[in-house]
């Protein structure tokens, strides 16, 4: 915000950096959270109730895949 | 002015406050090494290995006369908007490879392009540093650019832009280290994000049921979760060794991946607060510079500057598959809106649909 600076605003500017970093971390210290077997426990279960709506990883017919059809041809 | 005494008292209350910052910096860390109670694919061991699955290159979009820098897919599943060097945006049909409509813009290297939720829209910008708008006419003889609106200014080339659940606000983030929301009918600014300490070179939006949140990925080598309404930095990451190219969130909501010029991607799991995972291996040296989840989660497909695509195992870390096809780097990377497909972009002038 400050263009023109002189050592002593140069001082406080860098204050309210560190004042900021300070308040951030804070911030950041105070989230709660949980264990990563739980985590890893629920982004498993995502994987598990979703798989077989996952036509990339299940692989679907190609009856079913648009991309999987033949190239139309164009005839010009 | 000051004098002798108040010069003094701001370098005591600086010196202070970097101390506090260190012992937080450490008290996070012990509270996040506190739950770190196993590893992700220690966890997975127990579950089935993915049997062989066969993902070959269906379509080749060509059409673009220099790199491909960004491409989105429209809701419809279908058609596909890409952006190039050469300053052309594109809308394609994916299906039968047929451009739709064609915009020139007025700058080069337009590194960012997004579909509107409605599909009667797309946004683009690049080294303009703005990000525009422009509705989709039906009618081809229609000229695009006549009706563009300008929506967003940063001070530096913007990197990355995606539309919020509606047409009526996009999300932008800059090369001036800045993320930004705005309202696209007045172009205000809504929200800024300040906190990265280089240029934010992607960014995501958390999956609807997560609520308002998303995040981003920079120069700076963290990654960090922001609140949309307050414009707080609610959680940070800097676990990369290089620039974050690109950053995805799981589909649940509760995770994210993202993609690193260290050659890496990694899976940071938001309520345990840590990275959770690290997809890697020796043999892999140039960096990813764009990374997509299938649609259970189980596979992330990564884009590599060494032209290739790794597909990873999510919860196991293994690779299952490299695919080959791009003739130079892959720069973009996104899986179709019900997974059934996801395209590349490259360097090599092409997009390419693998399913």
């Amino acid at each position: 915000m400050v263009s023109k600076m002189s050592s002593k605003m140069v001082g406080s500017n860098n204050l309210a950096h560190a004042r900021r970093m300070v308040q951030q971390l804070r911030v950041e210290a105070s989230i709660e959270r949980i264990k990563v077997s739980k985590a890893s426990a629920d982004l498993m279960r995502y994987c598990g109730e979703h798989a077989k709506y996952d036509p990339l990883l299940m692989g679907i017919p190609a009856s079913e895949n648009p991309f999987k059809d033949k190239k139309p041809c164009i005839i010009l | 002015m000051a004098s002798q005494e108040e010069s003094s008292q701001p370098s005591d209350t600086l010196t202070t406050l970097k101390t506090e910052s260190e012992t937080l910096k450490t008290k996070l860390e012990e509270e996040r090494a506190k739950l770190h109670d196993v590893e992700l694919h220690q966890v997975a061991e127990k579950i089935e290995a993915l049997g062989q699955f066969v993902i070959k290159n269906r379509r080749t979009l060509k059409g673009h006369g220099n790199k491909v820098l960004c491409m989105d897919w429209c809701k419809d599943k279908r058609r596909i908007v890409s952006s190039s060097q050469d300053g052309k945006v594109i809308v394609w049909d994916a299906f039968t490879t047929n451009k739709e409509h064609a915009v020139t813009m007025p700058c080069t290297w337009v590194m960012a392009c997004a579909y509107a939720p409605s599909g009667c829209a797309v946004a683009c910008g690049g080294l303009d540093n703005k990000c525009s708008v422009y509705p989709l006419s039906l009618d081809k003889n229609e000229n695009l650019a006549a009706k563009k609106k300008s929506v967003a200014m940063h001070t530096n080339y913007l990197s990355a832009c995606c539309f919020t659940n509606s047409d009526m606000q996009i999300l932008t983030s800059s090369g001036d280290g800045t993320c930004a929301l705005w309202d696209v009918e007045s172009g205000q600014m809504l929200q800024s994000f300040h906190g990265h300490a280089a240029d934010v070179l992607c960014l995501d939006l958390a999956p609807s049921e997560t609520g308002n949140t998303f995040v981003s990925g920079g120069c700076d080598k963290k990654a960090c979760v922001w609140d949309m309404r307050t414009g707080q930095c609610i959680q940070s990451f800097e676990t990369h060794e290089s620039d974050i190219n690109s950053v995805r969130y799981y589909p649940s909501g509760d995770a994210f991946a993202s993609g690193s010029d260290d050659a890496t991607c990694r899976l940071y799991d938001l309520r345990a607060d840590r990275e959770v995972a690290i997809y890697s291996k020796e043999s892999i040296i140039f960096g990813a510079s764009s990374v997509d989840f299938s649609f259970s989660g189980r596979l992330l497909f990564g884009g590599y500057n060494d032209y290739t695509i790794n597909v990873w195992d999510v919860l196991k870390g293994t690779r299952m598959s490299i695919l080959f096809g791009h003739e130079n780097r892959v720069s973009t990377l996104r899986v179709s809106p019900d997974g059934t497909a996801f395209c590349s972009g490259s360097w090599d002038n092409t997009l390419r649909i693998w399913a």
